[in-house]
């Protein structure tokens, strides 16, 4: 069996919501039921043939091939198989996935992983505002699973995160873990300004000092055996946090505006 | 049989069902490890007076410890899982919160869960943590990071219970009470190295064996007079006139297999010290096949042995 793949066969003037076009939903169709199927395409509806070029028949390993970011919502409610983007993404990427691997090689806009369960998310370029959060009008953001960006990450990464790993390997932007309630972000490049706003729990993982406003705490240089654990956790995702070797940290505790007990360990490596 | 000219009785060791659990202590060195190791495992010599049976399994190097720091893998046995669920929240709490740089970790996996740091958490009156990771096989585990004078005491959530077999064991008839003891040191060096054992009693050894009842109402075991060499004039003994000195080794292990290995290296460990060290016989508790399924016969473990 073939990868069940996608080519875009024009760039698209509107949004094109693809949540259609995942292993889940696709499992028992036949090549002629995919390609009538009705996607919307900006305030009107089109075949999925009109927009993509279909090859292959597996379709828990589906491929999108000349992908752009105008292709919202891909691997949305996801619970099974794999999805690598060959380009870029639009906004809603993984969107609820529940379960299985979504792999996107070029940038993504905002909303990535917005209310994710569980599965691995990585992009290897840079994604939009609010990374992991929630949609509009929901209290929780990503609910658990892994998300790994290679390059940059834009405003309120992790805003009102309930569980989980974020791992940003470049640049965070303003309001990094803003509203979080739990899990774990990590930033291997520097982050904006206000970072853990209205924080609640959860760990803020940084290697360079940020700029932190007044209601986040210091409580001082520590050595804490639990990182060990943690680096170990992350081998698996091959980051750059897996190569820190470092258990000493220095913790702020915050954001005390809300009475949190959330943190931000930067780790140092002059022991 | 004969080995080595030291005399292995035709019986049996009587053992029973137990549910038992392991757990891995890590800490700043392995001094401190065992500190917190040794106050766990204290007064947890046998079920009866005890609640559980527990002692040291083995130092672990840093490579097979979760936090890559010296550590100690514990057996803890008991007759039901409530007790031993009981038993190991409490020496959690006395014995791994209290010592310094010591953390908690589950050392065996089964549907079974029991408590390690589940409750235990509630210690840091609301600073505790919690943390999700994944091990080496991508299976995520929870751990409870809690804020103490010290640091941080990091203790995993729960860990294993299985069934488990308690009451393995054999008896060392020597002619004098330095050769029993020399030989059953002999023994526990040699039983020490099987994994997924221990011998609760203190150095391994014990020399008040039991018998069930007494002539007290209120006494539900009592000294083995059968066995014991001072009484050998006024009791129906089991001791020729030329022993001076019995001592017991009791082993719980987590299966038959590792429980009869280690009665074999250790019997095999004596009588490599031979007859002239004062060993004359080996032989074992049983009560008649009543008290428990398994049966540890001596001659079918020591088979190969034989001369």
């Amino acid at each position: 069996m073939n990868a069940l793949t996608f080519t875009l066969k024009k760039p698209l003037q509107f949004s094109l919501n693809c949540q259609l076009l995942n292993p889940t939903h696709l499992a028992d169709k036949s090549p002629s039921d995919i390609a009538s199927m009705l996607l919307n395409y900006g305030n009107s509806q089109c075949r999925v043939d009109d927009i993509f070029d279909i090859s292959g028949n597996d379709a828990q390993n589906i491929f999108f091939k000349n992908s752009s970011d105008k292709l919202d919502y891909l691997g949305a409610n996801m619970a099974s198989g794999n999805i690598v983007i060959e380009g870029d993404a639009g906004a809603y990427l993984a969107y609820n996935l529940k379960k299985g691997e979504i792999h996107c090689l070029g940038n993504s806009l905002a909303y990535a992983a917005c209310n994710m369960v569980n599965g691995l998310l990585t992009i290897n370029g840079n994604t939009g505002d609010f990374l992991g959060g929630a949609s509009a009008g929901l209290r929780k953001g990503m609910r658990g699973g892994t998300v790994v960006v290679k390059g940059n990450a834009g405003d309120r990464a992790g805003d009102q995160m309930r569980r989980g790993l974020i791992l940003i390997e470049g640049n965070a932007g303003d309001y990094c873990a803003s509203r979080m309630i739990a899990g774990t972000i990590g930033v291997s490049g520097k982050i904006g300004e206000y970072a853990c706003f209205n924080m609640k729990r959860g760990t803020l993982l940084l290697t360079t000092r940020p700029r932190l406003h007044a209601t986040i705490q210091d409580c001082g240089c520590h050595t804490l055996p639990f990182l060990n654990l943690m680096f170990k956790s992350f081998a698996q995702f091959k980051t750059k946090f897996s190569s820190i070797q470092s258990m000493r940290v220095q913790r702020f505790v915050g954001d005390a505006a809300c009475a949190g007990n959330g943190e931000i360990l930067l780790i140092l490596t002059d022991e | 049989m004969l080995i080595n000219g030291v005399k292995i009785d035709d019986t049996f060791a009587e053992a029973f069902n137990m549910r038992g659990t392991r757990v891995i202590i890590t800490a700043q060195n392995v001094k401190w490890a065992y500190h917190a190791a040794n106050a766990m495992t204290g007064f947890a010599t046998s079920v009866i007076g005890c609640g559980v049976e527990a002692g040291i399994e083995r130092e672990l190097n840093t490579d097979e410890t979760p936090d890559g720091r010296p550590g100690l893998s514990i057996l803890m046995f008991a007759m039901g899982s409530k007790v031993l669920m009981q038993q190991l929240e409490t020496r959690m709490g006395q014995c791994i919160l209290t010592c310094p740089t010591a953390a908690a970790f589950a050392g065996i996996e089964s549907e079974d869960r029991i408590n390690l740091g589940k409750n235990l958490r509630f210690f840091g009156d609301g600073y505790q943590t919690s943390k999700l990771f994944f091990n080496a096989n991508g299976v995520d585990k929870r751990y409870w990071r809690i804020p103490v004078m010290d640091g941080e005491f990091l203790c995993e959530e729960s860990t294993g219970m299985v069934r488990a077999i308690g009451g393995g064991n054999f008896l060392i008839l020597a002619t004098s009470q330095v050769a029993a003891l020399t030989a059953a040191e002999a023994a526990i060096e040699a039983m020490k190295l099987i994994p997924n054992v221990i011998m609760p009693f203190p150095g391994g050894v014990v020399r008040s064996g039991s018998k069930v009842g007494s002539k007290y109402k209120t006494m539900f075991a009592s000294t083995n007079d059968a066995f014991c060499p001072t009484l050998k004039g006024v009791t129906n003994t089991e001791l020729s006139p030329e022993i001076e000195s019995v001592m017991e080794i009791v082993i719980d292990g987590l299966n038959f297999e590792d429980i009869a290995e280690s009665m074999r290296v250790g019997i095999q460990a004596i009588c490599d010290l031979g007859a002239a060290s004062g060993v004359k016989r080996i032989s074992a508790g049983n009560y008649g096949g009543k008290l428990g399924p398994h049966h540890f016969k001596l001659h079918e473990i020591m088979g190969k042995q034989a001369s």
